[in-house]
């Protein structure tokens, strides 16, 4: 009984470090979200140059955070890694590419000889800064509304459409959450470009899209939360594993669960003095705010979606393919050893944040990048 | 368990695996070796305070960014790959598998992609020491990262510290320490970075050589020669150590691979290690596969038997005992280990048979076969041969792996002497009278990323057709989607690599034609 709970203990700490590691990943979609103006918030080639110099000190946490989550999952939850990326295959691939050609755009783009030109680089920064946390969070929405696939006796995945994934894209409640997390990104982006670069017209400009983008951040978000809250859920039966839908599953889950229902509520409140410190008083600080509002938001969803009973990765088609924290988990062994390793986490956030401000104490000016040996 | 493979699923998944392991591997390598030049160099400037080991450092640097980003690019497909396109194999062994890969993100990513920022970054804005220590932990970083994925690779071809849970219907990690030190994971390892810091040194040795035969930076190229070279030349020596030792484990691990590395179809005693050889068809098969003649050969008596036995007379199994069997010298035959493999797979099949109509008395009887010491060493270690329905399945490609191995092994030496040679002329101060060997030098660079690509050909052309070596076949590990999809997204990656790779040339060929900034 005692090897129960410590194995339930386990899977449940796992799932809180993957959620931890989603919410920390949605944070640091600022740079994505920061990305995703460089078309239309800089006002010419040196604000430009401040815009993605800023992003390109930082791309490198997101993109390993990414991996990491990616690596994470694998380790604790297999069958899902197996389940969902052998049969979401386009969704997936999407996602890959668009991380894939944001790793050479900031070092190539202002190169000379990048054959291609920096317009083309620019463009591989605008694409990943969409389609990333659009596409993302349309894969995350999936664990409150479905997927059409099927496991057989050994595990082995079905995906029920050729379209592999991209049918998620049809449903609407998808795409609230993955126009809500794109919205965030670009709201977080905005912040952090304020809090990072020293530029009048520049910070002008993103007060007036600050505005702008908060409020469809919002609508969206909100509208994704009501939705999930008031609909159907996947619950899975404790005993006989039987998953069924059940109207307003999920904000049970909600309510039976204080430290998510804190974590919303708490987080939903820091993003909203966040959007006031900046649109209203004009605050660099902004950016904390939103950032340690937005971590505990993710680990709430996260939580809403696999604790209390609950088919975190539902099969629409087939309920009882639906996976569980308890069906998709790693052995005993392997949740226990990593569990250990994990324990390294709170160092590494901790030189993260040294090097991080170690480099960061002085905003992005003309005159500073003039200084620079390293800027894209 | 699944009982119709698609062989075009199949061939294109691992052609999509293979084309982004090999475009990743043009990088890391680099990566791996650059990262140590650096840091020796950033330390010579902070211990001197001689401002042209800056200089030096801030040149290489460069070239380290341009060949980093393309590296971290074409390396989150590979870990998502497993999932997208491996399926099956993600379930059967995540819960060993997936660990290493955590524990790279969490020890090693962030460790590299931290204080790489720092290092391109923080010049004039941290201390000097704090800046060196960043240099030094990008290294460490980037060395370490390589370690946790080699250890997984490593237990992909000696799948150690593990149980099979028929519940699960999966293998299932039971010692972490096991897995951490598996043979085969320490020899790669230490094989494979070494052969990183030799790639590294080469590029480093190669561009300075370009230096000197245009009478240009010659104080940079001087300086960078003699660090490459010392690098270079105990890297290489390494390298050709642990080479010989890796390949003892290999002997005892996967002696099919290393039949097939030898073309050695006859088992024998006294067996003559081949260094030269070509391969002529000799008419005979083993059922569909092809039996080589090893012709103009040169070889070094009783070589193998050491390299295999530890005793000159020492009895090395060929290709034919491998899978005919050998009763003599204990070998199984290929066909018997099938039937054994088929039989422990239907105990499974039963199992969950049994399982999914409750019929417990069926299941507890089932369930203990797992736990019996005759029925895991004598049955189920062969599971993954229930998969073939040839028992000249399980031969790799000879000619592949034979002529893979020698070019590689022919280029690690050739290297050391290289090396040796680059040592010698800086001492002698007749690195620049000896424009032949600057010549030499600039054209090794290629040669050395063939050496690099032909050491995972070897490696994984070798272990086919397992993904896991005796427990999984490669087509039972891929994921149910079309083989159209894969194509697809084969040729989406060969493109955009390609067009990535063209601008990587391009770009870190006009900074090295623009030099060192003054």
């Amino acid at each position: 009984m005692t090897m129960q709970i410590s194995y339930l203990f386990l899977r449940e700490y796992w799932w809180l470090i993957i959620s931890l590691l989603a919410g920390l990943l949605v944070f640091l979609m600022f740079v994505q979200g920061g990305q995703s103006f460089i078309f239309s918030l800089p006002r010419n080639d040196m604000q430009r140059k401040m815009v993605v110099n800023a992003l390109g000190r930082k791309w490198e946490f997101t993109f390993t955070t990414l991996v990491t989550f990616g690596g994470a999952f694998f380790a604790s939850f297999p069958l899902f890694y197996a389940t969902s990326f052998g049969g979401a295959y386009w969704v997936w691939m999407a996602i890959l590419f668009s991380f894939i050609i944001q790793a050479v755009a900031y070092e190539y783009r202002s190169k000379p000889a990048n054959v291609y030109g920096t317009r083309v680089f620019d463009t591989f920064l605008f694409i990943n800064g969409c389609l990333g946390p659009f596409l993302l969070g349309v894969a995350v929405a999936t664990f409150f509304t479905g997927s059409d696939f099927t496991l057989d006796l050994f595990n082995r995945v079905h995906w029920g459409s050729g379209w592999h994934g991209l049918e998620a894209l049809i449903n609407p409640v998808n795409l609230l959450l993955g126009f809500g997390v794109l919205f965030l990104a670009r709201v977080l982006g905005l912040m952090y470009l304020e809090n990072s670069i020293d530029e009048k017209e520049l910070t002008a400009s993103i007060r007036k899209a600050l505005v702008r983008n908060a409020v469809p951040f919002l609508v969206f978000f909100l509208a994704f939360i009501a939705a999930i809250l008031l609909g159907k859920g996947y619950r899975a039966d404790p005993v006989s594993g039987e998953v069924t839908l059940v109207k307003y599953h999920y904000l049970h889950n909600l309510i039976g669960n204080y430290v998510a229902l804190a974590f919303l509520l708490g987080g939903v409140v820091l993003i909203l003095i966040s959007l006031w410190l900046g649109i209203f008083r004009g605050s660099r600080r902004a950016i904390w705010y939103a950032g340690f509002g937005t971590v505990p938001v993710v680990i709430a969803l996260f939580m809403m979606a696999g604790y209390g009973e609950t088919a975190f990765y539902p099969s629409s088609t087939d309920p009882g393919s639906s996976l569980t924290l308890a069906k998709a988990s790693s052995s005993y062994f392997t949740l226990k050893t990593m569990m250990y390793v994990s324990f390294v986490i709170p160092f590494v956030v901790a030189y993260i944040w040294y090097a991080w401000g170690s480099i960061n104490r002085s905003r992005i000016t003309s005159e500073e990048l003039a200084g620079e040996d390293h800027t894209y | 368990m699944i009982e119709n493979f698609d062989l075009s699923l199949v061939n294109w998944s691992r052609a999509q695996f293979a084309l982004t392991a090999i475009y990743h591997w043009l990088f890391v390598p680099l990566t791996l070796g650059l990262s140590f030049i650096l840091a020796f160099m950033e330390t010579l400037y902070v211990r001197t305070g001689d401002e042209m080991w800056k200089k030096i450092t801030k040149f290489w640097m460069t070239l380290f960014g341009i060949n980093f980003a393309i590296g971290v690019a074409t390396g989150i497909i590979l870990e998502f790959e497993f999932g997208t396109n491996w399926s099956n194999y993600s379930w059967f062994v995540g819960d060993i598998f997936g660990a290493p890969l955590a524990v790279e993100g969490i020890l090693a990513f962030f460790l590299e992609s931290t204080f790489v920022a720092v290092m391109f970054f923080g010049w004039n804005k941290v201390s000097k020491r704090f800046h060196l220590a960043s240099t030094w932990l990008v290294a460490i970083g980037a060395n370490l990262s390589a370690l946790w994925i080699l250890i997984a690779n490593a237990w992909m071809e000696n799948p150690v510290g593990m149980v099979f849970n028929p519940d699960t219907a999966r293998n299932e990690m039971n010692s972490f320490r096991e897995v951490v030190f598996n043979p085969v994971a320490v020899d790669k390892f230490l094989h494979t970075v070494t052969s990183g810091f030799v790639l590294a040194s080469v590029f480093v040795v190669g561009i300075s050589a370009w230096f000197l035969i245009r009478k240009r930076e010659e104080v940079l190229a001087r300086k960078s020669i003699l660090i490459a070279g010392i690098f270079g030349l105990v890297s290489g020596l390494a390298v050709a150590l642990t080479g010989d030792s890796s390949a003892r484990t290999l002997a005892q691990v996967q002696p099919v691979k290393f039949a097939a590395m030898e073309a050695l179809y006859e088992g024998k005693a006294n067996a003559g290690l081949t260094v030269i050889g070509a391969l002529a068809d000799s008419g005979e098969r083993i059922g569909e596969k092809k039996v080589h003649d090893v012709k103009l050969k040169i070889a070094i008596p009783k070589l193998l038997s050491v390299m295999t036995t530890g005793k000159g007379d020492g009895y090395v199994p060929g290709l034919k005992d491998l899978v005919n069997g050998n009763p003599e010298r204990g070998i199984l035959s290929v066909s018997e280990m099938m039937e054994r493999g088929r039989y422990a797979r239907q105990v499974l099949i039963d199992y969950k048979m049994a399982r999914e109509l409750g019929d417990t008395e069926t299941m507890a009887s089932l369930a203990a076969k797992f736990e019996e010491k005759d029925f895991v060493e004598n049955y189920f270690r062969y599971f993954g041969y229930s998969y073939f329905e040839h028992p000249w399945q399980v031969i790799p490609s000879v000619p592949v792996t034979f002529y893979a191995f020698r070019v590689m092994v022919g280029l690690g030496f050739f290297f050391i002497l290289l090396f040796t040679l680059a040592i010698w002329f800086h001492r002698k101060k007749t690195l620049e009278k000896n424009r032949w060997f600057l010549w030499i030098a600039l054209f090794s660079i290629p040669l050395a990323y063939l050496a690099s690509e032909l050491g995972w050909i070897v490696t994984e052309m070798g272990r086919q057709p397992w993904i896991i070596q005796n427990l999984m076949p490669v087509h039972v590990a891929v994921s149910n989607i079309s083989a159209g999809a894969v194509q697809t997204t084969f040729w989406l990656f060969a493109v955009l690599f390609t067009a990535l790779l063209i601008a990587e040339i391009s770009i870190m060929v006009r900074q090295i034609k623009t030099g060192p900034k003054h």
